[in-house]
């Protein structure tokens, strides 16, 4: 009963979704009745999903396998968390979560908007209605996760194993969190197009929410990385598989909006461009959707292929996407820049890292999609490479990170070489010290990682120093009464430095080997011994495991004893590998057990990985920033102010 | 309206036809390199009866059908009442080849949704299939009288690839020996 009940809550918010569209638009009555109507729409069509999602985890719980979503995602064996977790395991319940995670966003821009004009917030909260109505329709009319099975299966066909990781089980939602919520910027930016008037609060109101998503989208990538180190068994930690790309894309379009959003805060300059890369940040999530979903794309992650969920998608990325960037090119001439500025000062600063960003996410997006292109134009058939994704990636990124140091000194509107430079002086000497230190450390000869960690140690250097600045300047603010968006800043920044130092050594100094080891036999790997112990079954809750103990010392004294598996699951008989890591802050160690060799003997990898935790350390860093970033308090200082001048000016003493 | 606004947009439509001709392409058709080869060799248990093997000479002769199932394949189930049609029109003879399966629920599977297949080799441990490359179920290969792989499809047969895929080839050779 309860799948039918799930459907038909789902297409009742099907229904309420395209009442929260149109009431906004609707002429007659008030702004404020429209406003009311948007936000009871808002608020039921969140309890309606949320009902078919719970209707959707009962399902999964109570082993429905009359259910043919459960039956080829779930199995009698799935421990209960992964069942839980199944529920976004494939195409359809990650369609009704990603649904689910929109509604809700739709109900907390309808809980926060206080500060925002009536009229505004209706036509904000009926976008984001008419997204919703695009998306149930998709899941109702192609991709129905209640579709039943009848008779029903005797057993379900279990869960990819691939996804039986508690780092699978997180990445989707924080993901999903990230890229859904860039619709909210998306939507503000549409509603002011549609307003025709794109005043600084305009960018106050998105600036919250955009940072809100770009955190989510941080983690949920960090999460995702995590996963891959853990489980696919190879070591990396990134690939620049097309999924992951479709990832990444948005994330560097909403980094560069999350700049180009505090020029316009504070300076009010660059708001078209602003605009327009609200517009980019959810196209390119939904441009993801579309390559993860339609099946144009062959990749670990894409999910089952069926023609016309691409057609659908495409459509729908048509419209909403076409449609955004017409009202843009219809009413963009009529938004005026101010704030003049020099060639030295922050504005440019900011500009230039704009510029890089999104020149990384073309040139991404334009790896990703080439293979395609080349089919399509009929020259056969490509793949391209990580390298050219390096290449890509890497120079561009150091030029943004050298420049992430020295932006934050820069005075707004215009500043001169001469101050400037005596007040990064601390900072670059001790750059050049720190640098000399690991340099010599890690007798780390190549020039690009000796260029990378400099610019590491000078990010971090400056970030500090700036912060040292400000903890003097404001004598009698203590720590806690810096702003918060400053904080938050300085976390992310320091992430940044973390992530280069930790990308740079894991590729550049990483030990790894294969080797065939025998109960009793040992190997040496970067001052480590890795003594092979024996391997014995141990059974799962879903799979049967062999365990292998590896004894690992260093001058004989033990340093971990590591337990690599693997995994043959049940259900299809599909044989995992869990390596075994011993996490520490200067290198990690890693050991996946390969196959049996015969004679008691089994092939082993194992990495030697320096510094590979402050790739996630770092992202952590910057997510916590962006936690930080948001809960500033001048967001809720300035609600209270506003609601006492409701369609004045906003208070000037923002910063 | 200034030109350069439109510039975005006018990038978004020709990324967007891009994608649609992506659509109408099909990157999962990676050639199976078995296709156009002959069949590997294998030896099973038949289901029906273990005593009895189902080997690769069996499907030499005539044109058959190589069906890849298992009872805890929704797929195959799915495809099912499909082949026992075509079972039933004599229109070619199909084999199985029950993979990674239980003995009981195979047999009571047949019994309750009907046996399409000549016979269906038991394929416990899925060494057969991984000699055909099976990757995911269900897998239907055509093979011709002298035991080549002529065509392979992967997922759920359905009356139109039956029609326009599959019956062709069938047909092709009945002609020829015919």
């Amino acid at each position: 009963m309860s799948p039918e009940l799930g459907h038909f809550a789902l297409a009742l918010a099907f229904c309420v979704s395209l009442v929260q569209a149109a009431a906004p638009f609707a002429s007659g009555g008030g702004a404020e009745r429209r406003l009311g109507i948007a936000r009871a729409g808002a608020r039921v069509q969140f309890l309606l999903v949320a009902l078919s999602y719970a209707a959707l985890t009962h399902a999964f719980v109570t082993h429905d396998f009359s259910v043919a979503y459960v039956a080829s995602n779930s199995n009698l064996e799935l421990p209960l968390f992964y069942r839980i977790s199944a529920v976004w395991g494939a195409h359809e319940g990650s369609m009704l979560l990603w649904v689910l995670i929109l509604a809700g966003w739709s109900c907390a821009v309808s809980a926060s908007g206080a500060p925002l004009p009536a009229h505004f917030q209706a036509r904000v909260l009926g976008l984001l209605g008419a997204l919703s109505a695009g998306f149930h329709l998709f899941l109702l009319w192609t991709s129905n996760p209640f579709e039943r099975l009848l008779p029903a299966a005797l057993n379900g066909r279990d869960l990819n194993p691939l996804l039986q990781d508690p780092g699978m089980a997180f990445h989707p939602p924080m993901l999903y969190l990230g890229y859904v919520g860039l619709a909210v910027p998306f939507c503000f930016a549409c509603a002011a197009l549609l307003d025709g008037r794109l005043d600084a609060k305009w960018t106050r109101w998105t600036r919250p929410w955009t940072t809100m998503s770009w955190t989510f989208l941080t983690a949920g990538i960090a999460l995702g990385s995590w996963w891959a180190y853990n489980e696919l068994g190879w070591g990396g930690w990134w690939f620049w598989d097309p999924v992951e790309n479709a990832s990444f894309i948005p994330w560097l379009v909403a980094t560069a909006l999350l700049h180009s959003l505090a020029v316009s805060e504070h300076r009010a300059a660059f708001k078209s461009w602003t605009v327009l890369l609200a517009i980019f940040g959810f196209s390119a999530s939904l441009l993801g959707a579309f390559l993860v979903r339609s099946g144009v794309l062959v990749s670990v992650h894409a999910f089952a292929t069926d023609p016309q969920r691409g057609v659908y998608i495409l459509a729908f990325l048509g419209v909403v996407v076409g449609g955004a960037l017409t009202l843009y090119a219809a009413r963009a001439g009529r938004i005026r820049d101010g704030g003049a500025f020099e060639y030295l000062s922050r504005e440019t600063l900011l500009l230039v890292n704009n510029v890089l960003l999104v020149v990384v996410a073309a040139a991404i997006t334009l790896g990703t999609l080439y293979p395609l292109a080349y089919q399509a134009l009929g020259w056969g058939t490509l793949s391209i490479g990580p390298p050219w994704f390096n290449l890509m990636f890497a120079p561009f990124m150091l030029l943004l990170a050298l420049l992430a140091g020295i932006g934050p000194h820069t005075r707004w509107r215009s500043d001169t070489l001469g101050p400037l430079a005596r007040r990064l002086r601390p900072a670059a000497v001790a750059t050049l010290l720190l640098g000399l230190l690991v340099l010599f450390l890690l007798s780390a000869r190549t020039l690009g990682v000796g260029l990378a960690l400099l610019i590491a140690a000078w990010v971090a250097a400056s970030t500090l120093q700036n912060f040292r600045q400000r903890l003097r300047a404001g004598s009698r603010m203590a720590l806690h009464r810096l702003p918060r968006g400053f904080l938050g800043m300085t976390l992310a920044h320091l992430g940044v430095a973390a992530f280069i130092v930790g990308a740079t050594l894991t590729s550049a100094v990483s030990t790894e080997r294969d080797v065939r080891l025998a109960p009793g036999e040992s190997h040496e790997v970067a001052g480590y011994r890795f003594e092979f112990l024996d391997v014995h079954e141990v059974p799962g809750p879903n799979y049967e495991a062999r365990r292998a103990l590896i004894d690992v010392r260093r001058n004989g004294e033990r340093v971990a004893l590591l337990a690599p598996e693997k995994r043959v699951y049940r259900s299809d008989g599909q044989a995992m590998t869990e390596a075994a890591v011993d996490a520490g802050v200067t290198r990690d160690l890693y050991v996946a057990l390969g196959e049996p060799l015969g004679g008691g003997a089994w092939a082993l990898r194992i990495h030697h990985k320096p510094f590979v935790r402050w790739i996630w350390g770092g992202a952590a860093l910057m997510a916590l920033g962006g936690i930080l970033a948001v809960t500033d308090r001048r967001y809720r200082r300035r609600r209270r102010a506003e609601r006492r001048t409701p369609a004045g000016e906003a208070a000037p003493a923002l910063r | 309206m200034k030109t350069r606004h439109l510039v975005p947009l006018l990038v978004f439509a020709a990324l967007a036809v891009l994608l649609g001709m992506g659509l109408d392409l099909n990157p999962r058709i990676v050639p199976s390199p078995l296709v156009g080869n002959s069949a590997p060799e294998f030896s099973l248990p038949r289901l029906e009866d273990p005593a009895r093997r189902f080997e690769r000479s069996d499907l030499l002769g005539r044109v058959s059908l190589l069906n890849v199932w298992a009872t805890w394949c929704v797929g195959c189930r799915d495809e099912h009442p499909l082949l026992v049609d075509l079972a039933r029109s004599g229109t070619v003879s199909i084999f199985g080849i029950n993979y990674k399966d239980q003995y009981r629920p195979a047999l009571d599977w047949l019994r309750r949704y009907g046996n399409p297949y000549v016979t269906s080799g038991y394929d416990a441990e899925g060494l057969a299939g991984i000699d055909f490359g099976v990757y995911g179920l269900p897998e239907t290969f055509v093979i011709d009288p002298q035991g080549n792989i002529v065509y392979k499809h992967v997922g759920p047969l359905d009356p139109a690839v039956l029609e326009e895929h599959i019956l062709p080839i069938v047909r092709s050779f009945e002609g020829a020996s015919g």
